[in-house]
């Protein structure tokens, strides 16, 4: 009898081996990419699913530089039809592309999201401009007295608010964020610290000067404990600045609006204007200094063998989903203004091959 | 040496005498080490055991309620006019009318009937959010199966949005000011109309165990999680289990005892300890990339928990083998047997329950992974049920990782229901595992 259920498993296995040896002809959108454009990816996968005879996509969540490369790898049925980017495309990414032969791309941009920084509600009320934020969390700050450059850069030595200004409270400084993996990060260094380390004329003229050391200097986030990498997860963030009150953390928007009753976003300024708070409008119309837009990037030459790409790509820009009322607006998607998304509505329809400019 | 001269005395043909001071105190310390070894024993116990009754109770708080869904019921009127009359269209004409149909503007009309004065885009889009997205596909799945519905008014249980049902819930504190809550106060005014009308009720929610992944909190279900893990679990059963067990029983049986096989041995026991993530690396450079399997699917995914389970099967089945007395091998040999009948006549039943035990354990283990699945493509949102092994799919553990990432706040209890269904399907487990020892142990 045990010899028999040893034959049973061998029986079983060949079968699922025979079973196995069919791979089905795609049939359904995949789409692979950003986590912070996922939640809109899906809800509007979701409805999608629900309101046509397409199937529903399938959407992985694999950052955006690991989406893009999937995406680039090459046609066919085992590559993703669609990528989501928390940035735009950069040159390197459509080189690849186009060695792999996806030589036609759709650019969608199908709205914007702010990075906030947030803190319990019961946290001290404060407001930072970009300057601040470069002089709090920057591994390296020009010198007291000096407006950086090459020579005159020193190790961040700050360790409470009102050491970088003295407008702001005697509180230490600690900052939750996500890692160097995370597109919310890139996007954090790129518009907020290198947005403040801007400001310093030293910084602007080593730019020009030498690119790669202005880089280093203006987007490198200090690692002696005071920012502190909080992993992926804006959820756990959120939690933490809960239990924290000492601590400021930085996520997406989305994240904020299901979160009003239990933390407070501390209004950014960047230039000398006033600080403004990350809401809704303000990240629309662009006063909200830290925001960025977000894309979807579609395969021309999948368009007619995968079955409802450009449907599902126009869903994504149409007035239901990413208009002002739509219902990826709901979930905390920035909506374009209305000529602009009529425009990439245009191009989903006429499928415009995109250019960098 | 006064100390030894002490001792001497102590044992002499001097009765010792328990009563002295000296000897009292000895008799002392010896019971406090002993109360103090036990304690510290128990103590080590009692916070185990309060580690995991914290987790568990944490978990059951937050997750109890994730079985759970508001409702309301509404007056619905199929409106003939809209859907289409199923007497005079043939069946595919109704089916495709009804298909098109809108059915916001079923909800819409009753929800009218209700509060006659809310009016304007705004407050009337305001009002149909009480009402989940879901109730649409809800209202016409209910219109196809029963075409006679139509031209009636029939009370209808639709699911309420996620934010609503939070409410009723106590997860949103209403009683902050309306600027920091999410749910504003002409909502919270509706909803109360409702209740006083006896509309709202919580009732447990099936959808979660039967539906497949959503983005609304309240259509969201586990089932396509369950089968997607039963299926990779199927894979990784099928491959791992004939290898490891044949594996196990060459190197333990056939095997000469050599470097090479030395070698071997060990790597084996290393790779037991490799991190899983690993395993998803290879699991992409290997079937995704040459042997250009599909993504996302099931039999991708057994396949790199079969290689992550394999050292675990290898070496409790030559632990088990081992264990087999060898006079039984002697016994068998003895009556005429050949070496493969030995082994299989003999040695692999009598050492079948700790292999079966090992292999439980490996797949309990391959039940709770996710990281080796982030790498091939399984951490993705799917709403359709796999049917096969070739279909996309996610597990249980990726599910829990994909909704506690989620911005809704009603995905906190679906998170920790979510945490209970994977457990009771390790502690299922286990439970066999440990039944099939009892049941089939053997006593030399």
């Amino acid at each position: 009898m045990r010899r028999f259920s040893i034959r049973k498993i061998f029986a079983i296995a060949a079968l699922v081996g025979i079973s196995g040896t069919g791979v089905s002809a795609q049939d359904q959108i995949r789409v692979v990419g950003s986590s912070t454009v996922f939640p809109f990816a899906t809800a509007a996968a979701e409805e999608f699913g629900n309101t046509t005879d397409f199937k529903t996509p399938i959407i992985e969540s694999t950052g955006t530089g690991g989406g893009l490369k999937l995406f680039c790898a090459g046609l066919g049925s085992t590559h993703p039809d669609i990528a989501n980017a928390s940035r735009r495309v950069k040159q390197s990414e459509l080189d690849l592309c186009r060695k792999n032969g996806v030589d036609e791309v759709v650019e969608i941009k199908i709205g914007f999201d702010g990075i906030v920084l947030a803190a319990s509600k019961n946290a001290a009320p404060m407001q930072f401009s970009l300057r601040d934020l470069y002089l709090a969390l920057a591994a390296q700050i020009p010198a007291p007295g000096t407006e950086g450059g090459a020579g005159n850069m020193i190790a961040n030595p700050h360790k409470t608010w009102n050491q970088v200004n003295s407008n702001l409270p005697d509180l230490e400084i600690q900052v939750l964020g996500p890692p160097p993996t995370s597109g919310t990060r890139d996007a954090f260094n790129e518009l907020a610290i290198e947005g403040g380390c801007k400001t310093f004329a030293g910084m602007k003229a080593l730019k020009k000067s030498d690119g790669n050391a202005y880089k280093a200097y203006c987007r490198g986030i200090r690692e002696d404990g005071v920012f502190v990498e909080a992993g992926e997860n804006d959820n756990l963030i959120v939690q933490k600045i809960q239990a924290n009150e000492q601590a400021v953390g930085i996520f997406g928007f989305s994240f904020l609006e299901q979160n009003e009753d239990v933390i407070q976003a501390y209004p950014i300024s960047k230039d000398n204007k006033a600080a403004q708070a990350p809401t809704f409008d303000a990240i629309s119309d662009g006063g909200y200094p830290i925001s960025r837009s977000l894309f979807v990037y579609g395969k021309k030459a999948h368009v007619g063998i995968v079955p409802g790409l450009q449907e599902f790509m126009a869903e994504m820009v149409s007035e239901n989903a990413a208009g002002d009322l739509g219902y990826l607006t709901d979930r905390g998607l920035i909506p374009l203004p209305e000529g602009e998304r009529t425009q990439y509505q245009n191009a989903v329809e006429q499928l415009i091959n995109m250019t960098l400019d | 040496m006064t100390d030894r001269s002490k001792i001497t005395t102590v044992n002499s043909s001097v009765p010792t005498d328990w009563k002295s001071d000296a000897m009292q105190a000895r008799i002392g310390r010896r019971y406090r080490r002993e109360r103090i070894f036990r304690s510290l024993g128990l103590a080590a116990v009692v916070i185990s055991v309060l580690f995991l009754v914290f987790l568990l109770g944490n978990i059951v708080k937050n997750g109890a309620y994730g079985f759970m869904q508001t409702s309301v019921s509404l007056d619905v009127t199929f409106n003939a006019d809209l859907l289409g009359d199923p007497s005079v269209l043939s069946a595919e004409e109704f089916t495709e009318k009804v298909r098109k149909t809108n059915m916001l503007r079923l909800i819409q009309a009753s929800m009218r009937d209700l509060f006659p004065d809310v009016k304007g885009r705004r407050d009337t889009r305001a009002l149909l959010r009480l009402v989940s997205t879901g109730a649409r596909a809800q209202l016409r799945d209910m219109i196809l199966a029963n075409p006679s519905l139509v031209g009636n008014t029939e009370r209808v249980e639709l699911l309420t949005s996620d934010d609503i049902d939070q409410v009723i819930k106590g997860n949103i504190d209403i009683t902050l000011a309306e600027a920091n809550r999410k749910v504003k106060d002409k909502e919270l005014s509706w909803l109360k109309t409702l209740q006083d009308d006896d509309r709202i009720s919580l009732d447990f929610h099936s959808q979660f165990l039967t539906g497949g992944d959503s983005r609304e909190p309240e259509l969201a279900g586990v089932w396509g999680a369950i089968v997607g893990s039963a299926l990779t679990l199927m894979v990784t059963l099928v491959t791992a289990f004939p290898i490891g067990l044949f594996a196990a029983v060459y190197l333990e049986e056939f095997a000469p005892k050599n470097r090479f096989t030395d070698i071997i041995e060990i790597n084996i026991n290393n790779l037991a300890a490799v991190p899983s993530i690993v395993f998803g690396l290879l699991g992409l450079a290997v079937f995704l990339s040459v042997m250009g399997m599909p993504r996302s699917a099931p039999i991708v995914g057994g396949l790199t928990l079969a290689l992550l389970t394999l050292p675990t099967v290898i070496i409790a089945s030559r632990a088990s083998i081992a264990a087999v007395p060898p006079s039984i091998r002697d016994a068998a040999r003895g009556l005429g047997a050949s070496p493969m009948q030995v082994v299989f006549h003999h040695v692999i039943p009598l050492a079948m329950p700790g292999i079966m035990t090992g292999t439980i354990i490996g797949m309990a283990r391959a039940l709770g992974e996710s990281a080796p699945l982030l790498m091939i493509g399984m951490v993705a949102f799917i709403v359709d049920i796999p049917g096969s092994i070739n279909d996309a799919a996610t597990v249980l553990p990726v599910q829990i990782y994909l909704w506690a990432d989620s911005p809704e706040r009603a995905f906190v209890e679906k998170t920790s229901a979510a945490i209970m269904v994977l457990l009771f399907f390790l502690i299922a487990m286990n439970g066999v595992a440990i039944w099939l020892r009892q049941k089939f142990e053997q006593k030399w």
